[in-house]
Formats: structure tokens, C-alpha cells, sequence
């Protein structure tokens, strides 16, 4: 019922004690870089649903740096800076483009488009809604276009205050993955002045 | 004034129909400017192939090209349109700039022929263990973002092969991409790579291809700026016309490299006619003199030309170029001619004196610089050859007609300028002068230490050095291509072969003894074909690795028994296998319309009936970014222990110095072989130590004086100021000669005026030299320009030399008012 409140007051900006989208991407936006554990959980048809695990840490340095170490099962490093994406396996290095992987992208965006808190860039490609309060919050985006819609249907990141608890995304083909992250102490809250994260 | 042809027929008719003979020769002469006549001719099987790869290879072809200007969305646009527009003409085998149709027939012809192409098909892969390891990483995978692409063919692929070859593949960077197209990092600059049908030495056929992409371009600019069509959204009309167009690569190179060459030439050779017509006129103050002077000159050059091209089947635009220069010193002949004979019975006996007193001197002369220029014509270097033999046609045909048909030409009474007061005034300057010997001396030994503490560095080793490409315009290749990615030309293996299946198997057998070396980080790659089509063999024994259908179903059961992936959802794959099993193997008509066809016939090759596979090799990066060396022994070391005898590792930019240093060495050799055989020549004929000694003493000080200078204001030596030593010695020897006449002249009953005018000849002979050769030092060609440098100098400083070094002592001076 919380949840029904909340998306109501976001229409209605005149309730000032309301926790609304603009003060949710104020606050992601003004974050310093941060690290975190992860870990994914996959459910694949292909795989009869069956869970995939794999787990890390997450870097996030603002405003467009992104990097998610993934130590099991297998090490990986996967690197997003501006639109390259450099990926490290085993002795393998790939730098890749982003853009050339039309069904990766809409998920690295709005994992990147989330932490930066950049509405703008989120709204390009999603419908956003708002539920709960500051302190447990749940952000939904659902894709504004069809062809989008067919790789991903809808993604859930849950949070509080400005620290990214879970995402969990549902693909155009109905197949899930759940992130739940876990700020490590270090680097949260210590903003450097030189963020460029600031409200766009 | 009746010219007295009558006397001699012989040698007019012989001159004439050598002429026409001449003229028929030139009519059918091929024209080149291609730089790789001035590589060394190549000694080795290795070498040979080093050369032909240069000359010929697929990445002698590759164009490289930029679109600057305007603003991104337009550059995008722009590459579209005229990547599509190449790819309609039939000038290239394989335009690429990103565009994501092209590759998608690549992507697809690596997903069907996986099994043939992937070098993890094994019977070891395909055995249960083999199969649960390769099934479990692939499920690894999918837990990773690269999962997304993969479980859409989990089931055709569960071993992933495709992700393997792919991988593989993507070793090289690719090009940034920008509005869907490739681009420059900085996003400056949208990024085309193409390759051209016609071989990289066919500058024609280069040229025809640059000019249609330019024009391509044009028509794509005005296409988007034109008004009529609808732009889209993304291009700006105004900002399309500041669009500019940069085209790079040894075709663009040599298509450049000959027009500069082809304007330079015409203009020098214009100019210094012009001079030299000039300066005769002034002398002569006859335009008929002038033109029977000239006489000489022409005949030569066009039997230069027809031996030349006789001789080599072509003529380069750089043997043309020195040609000019030739004006300069043969148009010596008929000024020793005019000059000398002039105040001489202007009779049969007249001629009879010239011929008497003076042939025999010029003969030498001429006798001289043929062995001078003869150690050219052993030189390893085609072009260099070609110099050698247009010098020595030229200047005996000159003289030749000088001696045997101009005097035959000359008009009864013909008279030109008496300048023999200038000769006056020379002798008196040079009587003066002998005190300066000591300054000579001073000079040359002082140029000889300057050589002697710049030994080590007095030869500039590196071919480049001949290059007529400007540096910026290398430097701005080398952006483009590590801009594109395109293979780094200077490390190959050359895998030879008797068919083109034999030089895939040796390539292959190449990188798999390689592999090491790329697994230690020696190498970051090996662009080797086999990739995109193994040899028959290869493809052969995957298939024998391939299990049947029964057998292929038993084992994944097996193996994915405590998989989460099902073996019933991998009835693809059971399909797919099955089918590559049964299928006859790839060849190279499989690989029609994807951009690997493009790849394999630019590095698997039919030259002169035998097939190469190339193989570039990728060297690792320097924590700087720069490419690393490749360490040859240890390449070298891996092929002959895995017993690859057939592979060749070259070394390009090692090899070609390798090769050029060679060359040099020879060429510096043969020309002290040269100058000693000049030497000995003069001593037989002079029958005098000390007379040689005067003739060659000069020489040897002002090529040391030119050569110190050329050293002190920081240049270095290459085989082209070697040319101009033997240049300054051929011309230097004729003043020294008629100096050393001269000398011997006091004591005889010649006349005072007859020397005066030899020696105002001398300075006459000496000022369309420099004219000549001077001009050449402003050229914009390297080559022509090191020739300038070093004989318009040289030629002053021989006369000069010569003169102060041949005076006669004071007490043989018959005194001045004996000779008025």
C-alpha cells in the first residue's frame, strides 16, 4: 500500500515531505566512486530455470566508469568506460564497443544510467516509477519501445537512501537475473570534490 | 656556307639512322616511377620474396582513408556512401569501414563452419570428459554479460566454438566506431579500409583507383550538400562541403612519389636547358653555333635513353631526371669543340689540329668517366644500374658525335665569339693562384679528418633515405593505420609451397610451432590464413574428430548428467555436427561475398608459379604502447626445432636494411674499384706518376671538401652522393685532364691564344656543369637533390682544384708578354 502512495505523491511534487525521483537521481548523482560484492543469480530456460551463480565486486567511479570483477565461477573483468568495454578472461583481453552488442547495452545503460543517477539518459530509453521512501526504495523501468521491449521487459533496482541494493532484470525471452550488492565501506560517502556526478 | 657533308657520309649516315633507330626504341618505351626499382635486386629465395611482398603483395595494396571535416554524423554518412559506392565499382576486392553489413556475412560464414575452422576440435574435445569440461565453461560463461549472446546458441554451439573463433579473431583492436562507422579515437576522422584489384606496382591501374575514389567522394559530398535531397536528420548539408577526403598507402605513395618525380624532372630539365642555352648563347653569340653545340647533347640523350631501355625493358622517371644533368656535362664536348678549334685553320686541317691536339685529352676524359660509371652497372639496385648505363651511352655517343659528325656539320667560315681574353684573364688568376696550394692541401686534409671522426656515422643505412615521401605524409599513414588496425606489415612468415593447400599446411605447421611464443607473450598474434581456411588436411582430421550421431548422443548424455543443461535441448548441435561431418571441405569459393575472402587472397599468394602463404605476425605492446621487437632468433629457433622447413621468417624493415647496408657496401666498393681503375686508366695513358697525380689529386680533394661539408651541416651519406663522388670525378677528370695539358702545353710551341681558349672552355664547360647539376640541389626529390648537393659543388671545386694544383711552378713561367 506504501508503494501505491508513494507513486501517487510522485505526480504530486506539492507534497514536499514525498521521497520523489528528482531527490533519488539528486542522490545517486552526487555519490563519489564506490566498490561493492556481488553476486548474480541467472535463471535460463535454456538451462530449465535452473539458477547460475556468479559473484564479485562492483566499481563504480563517476561518471561513466564502470567495472564488475567477477571472481566465480570463472575470474573475469569487464570494464565499461565511455561507450568501450574492455574484457579480460583468462589470458584473454577484448576491447569491445558497446553499440556493436544492441542486446547488452540496454542492461549495462541502465545499471550505469542508475548509479550515475542520470535521469535524462534513463528516460531516453524507459518509463521510470518511484515506490517507497528514502529508505527503502524500488525503482522500476519498463522500456518505451517495442523493440527494446523484446530484450528486456522490465528491471527492478531496489535501494536505500543512496546505495543500490539489488537489481534484478526480466529479459524480452523471460529469462531473470538478480543482483544483490553490498557496499564495502571503502570509498562510500567519500565524495571527491572533482565528482562530475552532479544533477543533470 | 656550305657545310662540307660530303667529306663525311660514313659517320653522318651512321649517326642518323642511330637516331631514328633510337627515336623507334623510345616511341616503345614503358615510363616508370616505381620506387622499388631502387630496392637492391634480391639475392635470396628470402629476399626475393621480401621484395615481391613490397612490390606486389596484397599489403602493397591496401588503401587507407580518411574523411576530416565537417561534423561527425556527416563524416558517417559520407563513409557510408562511399564505401557502398566502392564496393559497386570493380576497382577493389574489399572496401571496409564498420558498416554492419559487411560483416555480418563474415559472422555467419564462422558460425556454419565452425567445426572446420575452430582449432579445439579435437577427439579429445568430442570424448565425454572432453565435451563436459567444454559444456561447463560455456555455462560458465552464461553467467558472465558475454552469456546473453551465448545461450541463443547454447544448444547448436554448447562447446563454444563459435565464441572461440570469434575471439579469436577479435585479437586485433579494431577501429573505434563513431554514427556506426569506423572513426579515428579522438572521433575526428571516419575510417575506410580498402584493398585494390590492381597490384600494388601498377602505379596506372593505383592512380585510375585513387582518382575514382576522390571522384566517389566528391559525388558523396554533393550528394549530401545538394538541397534536392531530402537530408537526413543526422547530416548537416552546409557541413558536408567542408568535408575533406585523406587517402594513404603505397599506392597513393607511389601515384605521389611519380608526379612529384614526372614535375620535378620537366621542370629541372626546362630550366636548365634554359640556362644552358642561355649561357652558350652568351658565349657564343650564335644561334647556330648554339644549335650545332646542342647537337651532341640530344644525340646523346636519346641513345641513353634507347640503351636504357633496351637494356631494362623500361626507363624510370629518376634515370630521366639525372638525365638532365647529363645536358650539363656533355654539352662540354662541343664547347671544347667550338672553343678550342676556334683560331685554328677552320679547314680539314683546322679540324685535324682539334683532333690532334685536344681528342686524345677528351677521349681520356671520356674514357674516365666510363669507369667511373661502370661500377654503376653492377650495382644491385636496378635504378642504380640504369644511371650507369644511360651515363655511359650518353656521354660516348656525345663525344662520339662530337669527334666523328659535328665537325662535318660546321659550316665553311664558321666563326663564334673569340673569348679567349677571358682564358687570358683565367691564366693570370691561376698563375697567382699556385701559391694556394698549400690552401688546397690545408683543405682536403681537413675534410679528410672531418670524414674520419664522422666514420661511423658518415652512411645513412636505412632505404628510407632514398624514399621520395615526405615524412609527414608517412607519419600521417601510420596514424591512419594503427587508426584502422590494419596488419602491421613489418614482421612475416612466408610459408612457400608448390600449391596453394601445400603453403596453408606449412603455414599452419608455422603457427602451431609458434604458438608457444604467443602463449609466453612474445608474440600477441599470428594473422595466419589457416584461420579462415585451414588446410584440407586440417579440415580433414577435424572431421575424423567429429563422432557420428549415435555416438555424439551417447556421450552428452554422459556428460551432462549433472550439468544443468539438458542433453535433449542439444539436438542442434547433434545436427550441425552431423552435417559438417558429411561435407566436402571448405575451399576458397565458400568464402565468396564475407570479407575473410579478401583476407585470404591477401595472404595466400601465387607468385611467379609458386603459392605463399604470409602470415603477418602481431607483436606484443610495450607498456607505452608501442610495438615491441620481435626477437628473430627465438621465432627463428621455434620454426627450425618443430623442423618447419618450409616457412621463411622476415624481418621487413631488418631484412630491407639488412639488404640496403649490403648494397651500400657494395656499391662503395665498387666505386673505389671504379676510381682505381680511373687511376691506372691514367697512368697508362699519361705514362707519368707525376702527371696522374696531378690529374687526380684535385678529384679526390673536392669530392673530400664536398663530402666534409655535406657532413659537417649534418646530413648523411647515401648511395645517391656516392653517385655524385663519381659524377664530380667523371666531370673533375676532364678540367684536370686539359690542365694537366695545359701544363705540359708551356713547353710545346702551342700558341698563347690556343690555351686561353682551352681554358676559358674549361670555365665555359664548367658553368653549364653547375647549371646542370646545381639545379637538382632545389628538387624536392631526395634523390635528385643529394645528386645537386654534392656535384654543383664538386664541379666548382674540381675546376677550381685542378687549376691551383696544375699551375705551373714559378720557374717554368714563360713570361707574360712572350704570349701576346
Amino acid at each position: 500500500m506504501a508503494a501505491i502512495v508513494s507513486a501517487s505523491t510522485l505526480f504530486h511534487p506539492a507534497l514536499s515531505h514525498a521521497f520523489t525521483l528528482e531527490q533519488l537521481m539528486q542522490a545517486l548523482a552526487q555519490r563519489g566512486p564506490e566498490s561493492a560484492h556481488f553476486v548474480e543469480k541467472k535463471y535460463l530456460a535454456v538451462l530449465d530455470n535452473k539458477a547460475v551463480e556468479s559473484s564479485g565486486e562492483l566499481r563504480y567511479v563517476p561518471p561513466d566508469r564502470m567495472e564488475k570483477r567477477t571472481l566465480k565461477p570463472r575470474p573475469e573483468s569487464m570494464v565499461l568506460a565511455g561507450n568501450q568495454i574492455f574484457v579480460e578472461r583468462g589470458t584473454q583481453k577484448l576491447t569491445l564497443r558497446l553499440r556493436d552488442y544492441p542486446d547488452i547495452a540496454p542492461f549495462v545503460e541502465s545499471i550505469r544510467g542508475t548509479l550515475s543517477g542520470d535521469r535524462k539518459a534513463l528516460e531516453r530509453v524507459y518509463r521510470l516509477e518511484l515506490f517507497g521512501d528514502a529508505e527503502r526504495w524500488t525503482m522500476v523501468m519498463l522500456p518505451s519501445d517495442e523493440k527494446l521491449a523484446a530484450i528486456v521487459q522490465r528491471i527492478d533496482v531496489t535501494g536505500a537512501r543512496d546505495a543500490v541494493r539489488s537489481i534484478s532484470i526480466l529479459q524480452g525471452d523471460g529469462d531473470r537475473s538478480v543482483m544483490t550488492i553490498e557496499r564495502m565501506s571503502l570509498g562510500a560517502g567519500t565524495a571527491p570534490a572533482t565528482s562530475k556526478g552532479s544533477p543533470r | 656556307m656550305t657545310s662540307r657533308l660530303g667529306r663525311a657520309p660514313g659517320a653522318i649516315g651512321v649517326w642518323l639512322a642511330g637516331l631514328v633507330i633510337c627515336a623507334i626504341v623510345i616511341a616503345r618505351t614503358e615510363f616508370t616511377a616505381d620506387m622499388s626499382a631502387f630496392l637492391p635486386r634480391a639475392p635470396t629465395a628470402e629476399q626475393k620474396v621480401l621484395v615481391d611482398q613490397l612490390r606486389d603483395g596484397a599489403l602493397s595494396r591496401l588503401v587507407l582513408i580518411g574523411i576530416e571535416g565537417a561534423d561527425p554524423e556527416t563524416r558517417a554518412a559520407l563513409s557510408r556512401t562511399l564505401g557502398s559506392s566502392m564496393r559497386a565499382s570493380n576497382a577493389f576486392v574489399g572496401v571496409h569501414n564498420g558498416d554492419d553489413a559487411e560483416t555480418r556475412g563474415d559472422r555467419a560464414y564462422f558460425f556454419a563452419n565452425r567445426y572446420l575452422l575452430s582449432d579445439a576440435v579435437t577427439s579429445e574435445r568430442f570424448s565425454v570428459t572432453g565435451l563436459r569440461a567444454a559444456i561447463q565453461e560455456s555455462i560458465d560463461l552464461l553467467s558472465s554479460p558475454a552469456g546473453m549472446m551465448l545461450k541463443n546458441i547454447l544448444p547448436r554451439d554448447p562447446t563454444g566454438e563459435t565464441v572461440r573463433l570469434l575471439d579469436q579473431l577479435a585479437g586485433a583492436t579494431p577501429p573505434s566506431q563513431l554514427n556506426g562507422v569506423w572513426a579515428s579515437r579522438d572521433g575526428n576522422r571516419a575510417l575506410l579500409l580498402a584493398q585494390t584489384r590492381a597490384s600494388g606496382s601498377d602505379i596506372d591501374a593505383q592512380q585510375a583507383a585513387l582518382d575514382l575514389i576522390a571522384d566517389r567522394f566528391g559525388e558523396a559530398r554533393a550528394s549530401i550538400a545538394a538541397p534536392s535531397v531530402t537530408p537526413t536528420p543526422a547530416t548537416n548539408p552546409a557541413s558536408a562541403s567542408s568535408a575533406r577526403l585523406i587517402v594513404s598507402g603505397n599506392g597513393a605513395f607511389a601515384v605521389a612519389s611519380r608526379a612529384t618525380i614526372q614535375h620535378e624532372v620537366l621542370r629541372l630539365s626546362l630550366l636548365s636547358a634554359a640556362i644552358v642555352i642561355a649561357l652558350l648563347l652568351i658565349i657564343y653569340r650564335s644561334t647556330l653555333a648554339l644549335g650545332l653545340g646542342l647537337l651532341p647533347v640530344v644525340s646523346g640523350a636519346v641513345a641513353a635513353i634507347a640503351a636504357v631501355s633496351a637494356g631494362f625493358g623500361q626507363v624510370h622517371g629518376l634515370t630521366l631526371g639525372f638525365g638532365t644533368t647529363l645536358i650539363g656535362e656533355a654539352v662540354d664536348y662541343s664547347i671544347y669543340l667550338f672553343v678550342q678549334s676556334e683560331g685554328l685553320e677552320v679547314n680539314e686541317r683546322g679540324d685535324r689540329q682539334w683532333v690532334q691536339h685536344f681528342w686524345p685529352t677528351v677521349r681520356l676524359g671520356v674514357l674516365a668517366s666510363i669507369f667511373g660509371f661502370a661500377s654503376l652497372l653492377f650495382s644491385g639496385f636496378p635504378g642504380l644500374a640504369q644511371l650507369g648505363l644511360y651515363s655511359i651511352t650518353g656521354l660516348v655517343v656525345a663525344a662520339a658525335v662530337t669527334r666523328f659528325v659535328l665537325p662535318s656539320l660546321l659550316p665553311r667560315g664558321f666563326r663564334i665569339r673569340d673569348i679567349s681574353p677571358i682564358g687570358a684573364w683565367i691564366e693570370r688568376v691561376i698563375l697567382r693562384a699556385s701559391k694556394a696550394r698549400w690552401g688546397v692541401a690545408i683543405v682536403a686534409l681537413l675534410s679528410a679528418a672531418v670524414l674520419f671522426t664522422h666514420r661511423d656515422t658518415l652512411w645513412n643505412r636505412e632505404l628510407s633515405a632514398l624514399s621520395p615521401v615526405p615524412q609527414a605524409d608517412l607519419d600521417r599513414h601510420e596514424q591512419l593505420r594503427t587508426a584502422i588496425g590494419a596488419p602491421d606489415t613489418r614482421y612475416l612468415i612466408v610459408a612457400s609451397a608448390i600449391d596453394a593447400n601445400a603453403a596453408l599446411l606449412e603455414s599452419e605447421r608455422a603457427a602451431s610451432a609458434l604458438q608457444p611464443l604467443v602463449d609466453a607473450g612474445v608474440l600477441a598474434g599470428i594473422d595466419a590464413p589457416s584461420r579462415f581456411l585451414p588446410s584440407a588436411e586440417t579440415q580433414a582430421s577435424r572431421q575424423l574428430a567429429l563422432p557420428d550421431r549415435d555416438e555424439l548422443k551417447r556421450r552428452l548424455q554422459v556428460a551432462t548428467a549433472d550439468l544443468p543443461l539438458r542433453a535433449e535441448r542439444l539436438e542442434p548441435f547433434l545436427d550441425d555436427v552431423v552435417a559438417t561431418k558429411r561435407r566436402a571441405p571448405l575451399g576458397r569459393a565458400d568464402l565468396d561475398g564475407t570479407s575473410v575472402a579478401e583476407a585470404i587472397d591477401a595472404l595466400l599468394v601465387n607468385q611467379g608459379g609458386r603459392w605463399n602463404a604470409v602470415m603477418p605476425l602481431r607483436p606484443s605492446l610495450t607498456p607505452n604502447g608501442t610495438p615491441a621487437t620481435i626477437d628473430a632468433v627465438r621465432v627463428r629457433d621455434a620454426l627450425s626445432d618443430a623442423k618447419v622447413d618450409g616457412a621463411l621468417f622476415v624481418d621487413v624493415t631488418t631484412e630491407t636494411q639488412a639488404l640496403y647496408a649490403a648494397y651500400l657496401r657494395q656499391a662503395i666498393g665498387l666505386s673505389l674499384g671504379g676510381f682505381a681503375a680511373i687511376t691506372v686508366l691514367l697512368l697508362i695513358a699519361l705514362r707519368s706518376v707525376k702527371r696522374t697525380m696531378r690529374v687526380v689529386l684535385p678529384l679526390v680533394a673536392a669530392v673530400l671538401v664536398v663530402v666534409a661539408a655535406i657532413v659537417v651541416a649534418g646530413k648523411q651519406l647515401t648511395v645517391i652522393h656516392l653517385i655524385g663522388m663519381l659524377l664530380i670525378v667523371a666531370i673533375g677528370s676532364n678540367y684536370a685532364l686539359f690542365f694537366d695539358q695545359r701544363a705540359a702545353m708551356q713547353t710545346d710551341s702551342a700558341s698563347g691564344a690556343t690555351r686561353h681558349r682551352m681554358l676559358a672552355s674549361l670555365l665555359c664547360a664548367n658553368l653549364t656543369t653547375v647549371a646542370g647539376f646545381g639545379l637538382l640541389a632545389f628538387s624536392s626529390v631526395p634523390l635528385l637533390q643529394a645528386i645537386g648537393v654534392t656535384v654543383g659543388p664538386g664541379a666548382i671545386l674540381a675546376l677550381i682544384f685542378s687549376a691551383v694544383l696544375a699551375s705551373p711552378q714559378p720557374q717554368d713561367l714563360p713570361s707574360a708578354s712572350a704570349q701576346r
